[in-house]
């Protein structure tokens, strides 16, 4: 049944990917899945640019505007952000505790599966009759005028991958909380380790309003409800509320593991342990926390009253203190270390003045008073891009190229790598700081056009500049990694050198089994210690044995895409007898491969003791 | 000694064991009868005229959250060791979940 080091088909290849249940794998089915819908918003926010290029631009109509707005935000966040986000914690989180894998592999694959039919089924709006319009907020007032089926694209569609980005949150909870090796308290564990976990509690608390949110807005829309139409007694207000108390933590669900992600390469290539870790960890936590008594600071304006927007405007505030907290500890990790700039590292450095800007726009905003004057101009664009592309993008291109010869077995070329990085730099602030005074001058956000001799011109011309700079960085990455992957060399188990956590301890790319023996973790930097006291490798917490694995399987597949046919169906209810019907059948089809799940007793299987020997005498393992 | 070995097996030391049973399942009847009698007192509440809602419905709330804690705490274990995951994460959820009320009672121009 072991697979170790065998050659195979193309055919076989894809069928071991669409049953895998190796947290590695479904890493890289993330990446390739996230990677592809990030060309696809990079490519909508293109045409975003080039219609603002000049004044009175015809490139794109006024309605084909809104929906490549709305598609290109809708699939940075959820399509595009979460699941790179979730190719990071897969491939690093539980080799980096230890584990043999994460606690519910078969969970894991699911939610990779749902993720990626919802997000197609999303994208298939295109086709079929026009995509969402209304932002990627969605407001209700505005979505149920939507005349096309656009905006229940978005409802069922986001309603398939939030399940899978749920499912995903309580696996790592459960991964984190249960399956630490021998030793590894929670106060030696990995900062990215530490920043997956609370981004999963935030998973946890935050997705079930979007989800409440979703079904209303389907019954509105798809099934004659009326939660949202105040002509018929709802009330469109419950929808921001709902979508912001999701909106906001999801905010945090994305930049945390980009702050884990950064504390990770400023420890590394500054050759040091990470400056006052018990702070970053509290930090971290408290951050997580205070992001779920904010979320009215993105409705200022609707007119909450005065008590209501000073308590969230406090609240806000607070929350760059212990974003301060972790700034300054990176600085001060920095401080007197042996630096090395490597990509990562270079990601990393110009990540602090970024997203500093961001977060000194955020306080801006938090005034409410302020935020009258700001709201809805493009002083927020720039403000929300400078934290997700300046922190979170540029953690995800840092982690890419930091984890690369982790999850492929091969370094991305590093002279390509700055030169994304520095096309990429130059391109993020040409396109987005002059954006903060195109809203101060009073250029509103989503709007398709503008007209000549308002002062906009330059600012719109620049920013448009940069757009494509950040484009030509895609490019370069992506020849790198394609030069990579047909030249580049075999690295060992530790290439950048000064690898610190555990997943430096095992080889590049981990056996299917990661660990031939769990490891005894003796501190913070587990790796580091047995480096530092002359040992190859780690200590071992139990002799050789069989290792216990769970058997692929197709079902995760056959879930997901029953809900897709299911959604599909449902989409044409009201339009077509054989809606309901395609519904139904979906819906069949998904608990029957949810019965079978059930049913079927599934032992898994053993890699052999000798398997795993063998594996080890050729270079596998740790 | 049987009784002062350290093996970590909670069945060697048996007399603590059966006296920590008795224990546990004399709260377990008290919190069993507790509850009916609660659950009596809201049908009372309910039942009786003299009451307003303004009164009844609250007091119906008061009592079953004390229920659910009894069940929690006595019939579901939480009180014991090794449950301080599930405890920090009900009550985080709490938390979240009467903010979320509490938001729609007060912050929704009705």
């Amino acid at each position: 049944m072991s697979t170790l080091a065998r050659k195979k088909g193309v055919g076989a290849v894809i069928w071991d990917y669409l049953t895998t249940v190796d947290h590695k794998k479904i890493a890289i089915l993330y990446l390739i899945a996230g990677g592809i819908f990030f060309l696809l918003g990079g490519l909508e926010a293109l045409v975003i640019r080039i219609q603002l290029a000049v004044p009175n631009n015809d490139f794109i109509s006024a309605g084909f505007y809104n929906e490549v707005l709305t598609m290109h935000g809708t699939t940075m966040i959820f399509l595009a952000a979460m699941p790179l986000v979730f190719a990071m914690m897969n491939a690093v989180v539980p080799i980096q505790i230890g584990a043999r894998d994460v606690a519910f592999p078969f969970l894991n694959a699911l939610g990779f599966w749902l993720f990626f039919f919802g997000g197609v089924f999303l994208n298939l709006s295109w086709f079929l009759g026009g995509a969402p319009d209304a932002g990627w907020t969605s407001y209700a007032s505005l979505s149920l005028a939507s005349p096309t089926h656009g905006i229940d694209f978005y409802v069922l569609g986001l309603q398939i991958s939030g399940l899978g980005t749920l499912i995903g949150g309580i696996n790592f909870l459960v991964t984190i909380i249960n399956m630490r090796a021998p030793g590894m308290t929670y106060m030696r564990m990995p900062m990215f380790t530490w920043a997956t976990f609370v981004t999963s509690a935030l998973i946890l608390f935050a997705f079930p309003p979007l989800t409440v949110g979703l079904i209303f807005m389907m019954m509105d829309r798809l099934f004659g409800g009326n939660f949202f139409d105040p002509a018929l007694g709802g009330n469109t207000i419950i929808w921001e509320h709902l979508f912001w108390i999701f909106g906001h933590p999801e905010v945090y669900i994305l930049v945390l593991p980009a702050f884990g992600i950064f504390s990770e390469i400023f420890a590394t290539f500054s050759r040091k342990r990470l400056f006052g870790y018990s702070s970053m960890v509290f930090a971290t936590v408290l951050i997580g926390f205070l992001g779920f008594m904010v979320w009215a600071h993105h409705m200022f304006t609707v007119g909450l009253g005065p008590i209501a927007n000073a308590i969230f405007a406090v609240a806000t505030m607070a929350i760059a203190v212990p974003t301060g907290v972790k700034i300054f500890n990176w600085l001060f990790t920095m401080w007197g270390g042996n630096i090395r700039f490597t990509t990562p590292m270079m990601y990393a450095v110009a990540f602090i003045p970024s997203f500093v800007i961001g977060g000194v726009t955020g306080v801006m905003n938090a005034t409410a008073a302020a935020d009258y004057q700001y709201h809805d101009s493009y002083f927020v664009v720039a403000h929300f891009h400078y934290v997700i592309v300046g922190g979170v993008v540029f953690a995800l291109l840092a982690g890419a190229h930091y984890w690369w010869p982790k999850m492929f077995g091969k370094m991305l070329d590093e002279k390509l790598g700055k030169v994304t990085f520095w096309l990429f730099f130059i391109g993020f602030h040409l396109t987005f700081f002059i954006q903060h005074f195109l809203g101060l001058m009073g250029m509103p956000r989503r709007v398709f056009t503008f007209l000549p001799g308002q002062g906009f011109e330059t600012g719109n011309l620049i920013s448009t500049v940069g757009a494509f700079f950040m484009a030509a960085a895609t490019v370069v990455l992506l020849a790198n990694v394609v030069i990579t992957t047909v030249k580049g060399k075999r690295v060992g188990a530790d290439p950048w050198g000064d690898g610190r956590t555990l997943e430096w301890a095992v080889s590049s790319p981990a056996p299917e089994y990661n660990f031939a023996q769990i490891p005894l973790v003796r501190g913070l930097d587990a790796y580091w210690i047995e480096k530092m006291e002359g040992k190859k490798g780690l200590t071992p917490a139990e002799p050789l044995g069989d290792i216990h694995m769970p058997n692929p399987s197709f079902l995760p597949f056959v879930i997901s895409l029953g809900l897709f046919i299911a959604a599909l169906g449902f989409l044409y209810n009201q339009d077509y007898a054989w809606g309901k019907w395609v519904g139904i059948v979906g819906l069949l089809v998904t608990l029957g491969a949810m019965f079978l799940r059930s049913v079927i007793d599934d032992h898994g299987f053993h890699i052999h003791k000798e398997e795993i020997m063998e594996a080890e005498k050729k270079g596998a393992g740790a | 000694m049987a009784n002062h070995t350290n093996s970590g097996n909670p069945n060697v030391d048996l007399a603590y064991r059966r006296k920590k049973n008795a224990e546990e399942m004399k709260f377990q009847v008290i919190s069993f009868i507790l509850m009916i009698f609660l659950t009596i007192v809201a049908f009372f509440a309910v039942g009786y005229e003299g009451f307003s809602h303004w009164f009844s419905v609250p007091f119906i709330l008061l009592l079953a959250t004390v229920q659910v804690a009894f069940q929690l705490y006595y019939f579901m274990h939480m009180s014991h060791k090794g449950h301080e995951f599930p405890a920090l994460f009900l009550y985080s959820g709490v938390f979240v979940a009467f903010l979320t009320v509490l938001a729609f009672v007060t912050i929704v121009w009705v």
